[in-house]
């Protein structure tokens, strides 16, 4: 049986450093992760925050970051009473040189049993993670009407 | 062919700029399989019951398979067993699906691999590396022109499980 997780991996022609300034500044995750700032330091210790649309849906902690190949963080949902009683999850990005891509590895995990955003969570990492691609190709993220990835709560 | 008996292993989902035809094309033609699949050219005769078959660049059959569901540009649900002696038998039919679904202006591909019997990680391994490459190239060649050149040997842990259960590879 394999741990509840979810792991995403996609492949996009940019560099490490490009990718680390998308992941980690507001200006850019605004464009990518539906109007969404991530707020840090950055900072092993240091708060984490995601701020959409002017209301903070999700905190955690920084627990590793080395610029420009990994970053992690404690995560948790905070838009309702239940959902701020669970023990937090732990989202990893790991970013490596591929040839002259680069190879982006999404890893969220640490649900606690009966945490119910997994399959939330699921959903949403695909729409965004294809969006910052885009972006960084194209130099145009993706517009995906949050109601077309089928989350309970999020149109 | 009845497919209720088989249960998703693998489900990959991308978001691309881009229209259901566009990508039923990419998904359906030798053209453009050849630029995202890692040199392989798709030959599918859309109909249910219609040969599919990838050929590897060398022009052999490396992927056979029927197809199951046909519903352009929306469905495409086709048998994908790797020509590998004793993988049918050992490891039974592999399926695969691919889903179209408009996003706003956009378009949502979902990829869903699927087993008719329980498949270990180690097998599975290879359609988790493969997948995610395959499909982020589809969706560059789509939105930039180019798709992305990633090599990939197999991931030896499939490899090694594949000899150990008497699947001869090439």
């Amino acid at each position: 049986m394999r741990k509840p997780e979810f792991v995403y991996v996609t492949y996009i022609e940019t560099t490490p450093e490009k990718l680390w300034e998308a992941l980690t500044s507001s200006e850019f995750s605004r464009r990518y992760w539906f109007n969404t700032d991530v707020k840090s330091d950055w900072k092993v210790g240091s708060p984490f925050a995601l701020v959409m649309n002017g209301t903070t849906t999700d905190v955690g902690e920084i627990l590793e970051a080395d610029p420009p190949r990994r970053l992690s963080y404690t995560f948790q949902h905070v838009t309702n009473e239940e959902a701020r009683k669970q023990q937090p999850s732990k989202v990893v990005f790991t970013i490596e040189p591929y040839g002259k891509l680069v190879k982006l590895t999404l890893t969220h995990e640490g649900f606690a049993e009966g945490n119910k955003h997994l399959d939330g969570i699921s959903k949403g990492w695909p729409a965004i993670l294809s969006s910052l691609k885009s972006m960084l190709e194209s130099g145009t993220a993706l517009a995906i009407p949050p109601s077309a990835l089928g989350i309970e709560g999020f149109a | 062919m009845n497919i209720d008996h088989f249960k998703p292993a693998i489900v990959y989902t991308i978001y691309i700029a881009s229209t259901p035809e566009k990508i039923w094309e990419a998904l359906t033609t030798a053209e453009f399989s050849r630029k995202y699949f890692s040199g392989n050219a798709v030959e599918v005769d859309l109909k249910i019951g219609g040969a599919y078959v990838m050929r590897s660049p060398d022009g052999s059959v490396h992927i056979s398979g029927e197809v199951i569901e046909c519903v352009s540009p929306r469905r495409l649900t086709v048998t994908f067993n790797v020509n590998w002696p004793a993988l049918i038998e050992k490891l039974g039919p592999t399926l695969v699906t691919y889903e179209i679904e408009p996003a706003g202006d956009v378009v949502k591909l979902t990829l869903i691999q699927s087993h008719d019997r329980p498949i270990s990680d180690d097998i599975l391994s290879g359609g988790r590396q493969g997948w995610p490459a395959i499909l982020s190239s589809l969706k560059s060649l789509l939105e930039t022109g180019e798709a992305l050149i990633i090599k990939m040997a197999p991931p030896q842990q499939m490899l090694e499980a594949l000899k150990q259960m008497g699947i001869a590879t090439p």
